[in-house]
């Protein structure tokens, strides 16, 4: 497996916001982590990627424990994150922020004489051209949509070539049409690379998961592949039901 | 303009081929020279009115901007750490003074005045202090805060000063008066035209170095890390290493300006260590324009001169005046005086350029 986290608990004062949650994520699979608001999803992510520190569990990570790693640490280990909220460096140029992703690897005599400029300048376009993004290279990264914005954090995501990518609510506050892109965009991906996608839109995590997860009061309610949640009696009461 | 860069794309596209649409790269190089046009003016003109003042300045007023121009290069330290970095150091001075008092110790105590044994030196003590102030400071294993940094800092300071005043050795109250100048050989640095020109030299370097780094890769990784430092730790990047990194760099320059000052006023004090400079230079960086380098050199030259200016014509009231000034710029005008002619986008820069030009070249 790649992913196994196991018995994540974490407590936010008198807030227990997982109790015991479970994920288990294998090679190019693409998982969807799903349930109501506040069931979990998003601090389970956290603690998986090392944004929060879980209570107690374990995270394992290509067969290492990861649970006390940094952040990081854990990026360098082939783990990557987009955040749920928008973190792209908006006074920076879309090249500049992929560079940025790119270069983060490089050791620090190579940043400082930019000796791994002109070997990243073709990846850096390539990952322009794959998100779409390419015509708008050299304009600041505020000045992009949300929708852009949003692939271009998944790109950064993708510069560093993780073997795990954790998606928060990557379709937030898109159109359609920019949903129905960003599936397409991420295919690709799945040749090289796995996904843990946390998302309300139903359709489109049925459309590109393998496997899901359904979190219900930061406990995991049900896992299967795609058919099986959708057959599950309990899932369809807590969820389905509302969608 | 549209016309010249269709040219230019089909130009690129027989050149590179067709697997990356490269069509919008070819906008760089007009962009660029669009984009690139005010700083090499601001910086050429101020470099040519510095290399001629000494020529029409009086020598009270040579060796006055010697004194603003050292304290242009230290402004250039807190500028790298603060407008480059993202890391409040609000005890700069702790650097700058503890070099001036090293070297003002090996000439007193030692009789080494030699340039090329007390400006390394002096450097030398900057770096270490930094080192060893940045390390405790930002090297946890998760990130500090501002607060924590900037009162840490300040703290740092404070507490140097009051060493400084307690401690008979290092003078007390009174510092060390009386250095004896720096020397080369037979030849003694006394203020004028000559420590003018060897203070400006040293500038042009430090500065000509200061904006290879921060247009480096190495630049690009610092305008994340003052943007947003959780995200680049989530790339991979070691970001507490980077802030150590720079910020003993910037205790570096800090120190060579140290130890040019106290040769050039010829003695050090308490303040020199403490609170008060450590605030000054925050404010010429904040005045001229952070996250510019020659926004740091130009806002020392404005506030030093304009200090100058008005303690001689309004002896009581010079300094609400001034405050006042500070007060004006920094609400109406945070990103500082450079920002009346340069643009956002040439502020932050872009960091792949130079390839992208090479290869789109026709």
């Amino acid at each position: 497996m790649l992913l196994e986290a196991a018995g994540i608990k974490k407590v936010f004062g008198k807030l227990t916001a997982l109790d015991g949650a479970a994920l288990t994520v294998g090679e190019n699979e693409f998982h969807g982590l799903i349930g109501p608001n506040g069931s979990g999803k998003s601090t389970l992510m956290k603690c998986i990627a090392g944004a929060e520190v879980p209570t107690q569990g374990k995270v394992a990570f290509v067969n290492t424990d990861i649970t006390a790693f940094t952040p990081t640490e854990r990026a360098r280990a082939g783990m990557s994150l987009k955040f749920q909220i928008t973190s792209v460096l908006p006074t920076l140029t879309l090249y500049d922020n992929i560079l940025l992703a790119l270069q983060a690897q490089s050791s620090l005599f190579d940043l400082v004489f930019s000796r791994t400029r002109g070997a990243l300048h073709d990846q850096v376009m390539t990952m322009l051209t794959q998100f779409r993004l390419a015509d708008r290279a050299f304009d600041a990264a505020a000045a992009l949509s949300h929708g852009q914005q949003q692939w271009l954090e998944i790109a950064m995501a993708l510069a560093g070539k993780p073997k795990l990518l954790l998606l928060d609510e990557p379709t937030g506050g898109m159109s359609l049409e920019e949903r129905r892109v960003t599936g397409e965009l991420l295919q690709p991906i799945k040749k090289h690379c796995s996904l843990v996608i946390v998302e309300h839109d139903l359709d489109f995590i049925r459309d590109i998961c393998d496997r899901l997860t359904v979190l219900d009061q930061g406990k995991v309610l049900a896992s299967g592949t795609v058919s099986e949640i959708q057959a599950n009696k309990s899932v369809q009461e807590i969820y389905l039901r509302r969608a | 303009m549209l016309k010249s860069m269709g040219v230019a794309k089909q130009a690129v596209h027989a050149d590179v081929g067709d697997e990356i649409d490269v069509s919008v790269a070819v906008g760089v190089p007009a962009e660029r020279s669009a984009a690139r046009k005010v700083l090499p003016i601001v910086e050429g003109v101020v470099l040519v009115a510095a290399l001629l003042a000494p020529l029409v300045l009086q020598d009270y007023l040579t060796v006055f901007t010697t004194r603003v121009i050292i304290l242009a290069l230290f402004a250039l330290s807190f500028d790298l750490v603060w407008g480059y970095a993202g890391i409040m150091s609000f005890g700069q001075a702790l650097f700058f003074g503890s070099a001036g008092y090293g070297v003002a110790l090996l000439a007193r105590d030692l009789d080494i005045t030699n340039i090329f044994l007390v400006l390394p030196a002096g450097t030398l003590i900057g770096l270490t202090f930094a080192l060893l102030l940045g390390g405790f400071l930002l090297l946890g294993r998760h990130p500090s805060s501002v607060i924590f940094v900037s009162l840490g800092t300040l703290t740092g300071s404070y507490a140097a000063d009051r060493l400084a005043r307690g401690w008979y050795y290092l003078g007390g109250q009174n510092g060390i008066p009386s250095i004896a100048p720096m020397s080369l050989g037979g030849y003694e640095f006394s203020e004028g035209p000559a420590f003018y020109y060897l203070v400006l030299g040293i500038l042009v370097v430090v500065y000509l170095l200061c904006r290879f780094l921060v247009r480096s890769q190495f630049g690009l990784a610092l305008a994340g890390l003052r943007e947003n430092e959780q995200r680049i730790a989530f790339f991979g990047y070691k970001a507490q290493h980077l802030k150590a990194i720079i910020f003993a760099i910037g205790g570096a320059i800090a120190g060579l300006a140290g130890s040019l000052y106290a040769f050039h006023e010829g003695f050090v004090w308490p303040n020199m260590v403490g609170v008060v400079v450590s605030t000054q230079v925050v404010l010429y960086v904040l005045f001229g324009g952070s996250g510019t380098l020659i926004g740091a050199v130009i806002g020392t030259v404005i506030v030093e001169g304009v200090s100058f200016w008005l303690s001689d014509n309004y002896r009581d009231i010079w300094p609400i005046i001034l405050g006042l000034l500070l007060l004006l710029v920094i609400l109406f005008r945070p990103l500082g005086l450079i920002s009346f002619v340069l643009g956002e986008r040439e502020r932050v820069g872009s960091f792949g350029a130079k390839i992208k030009e090479k290869r789109n070249a026709p």
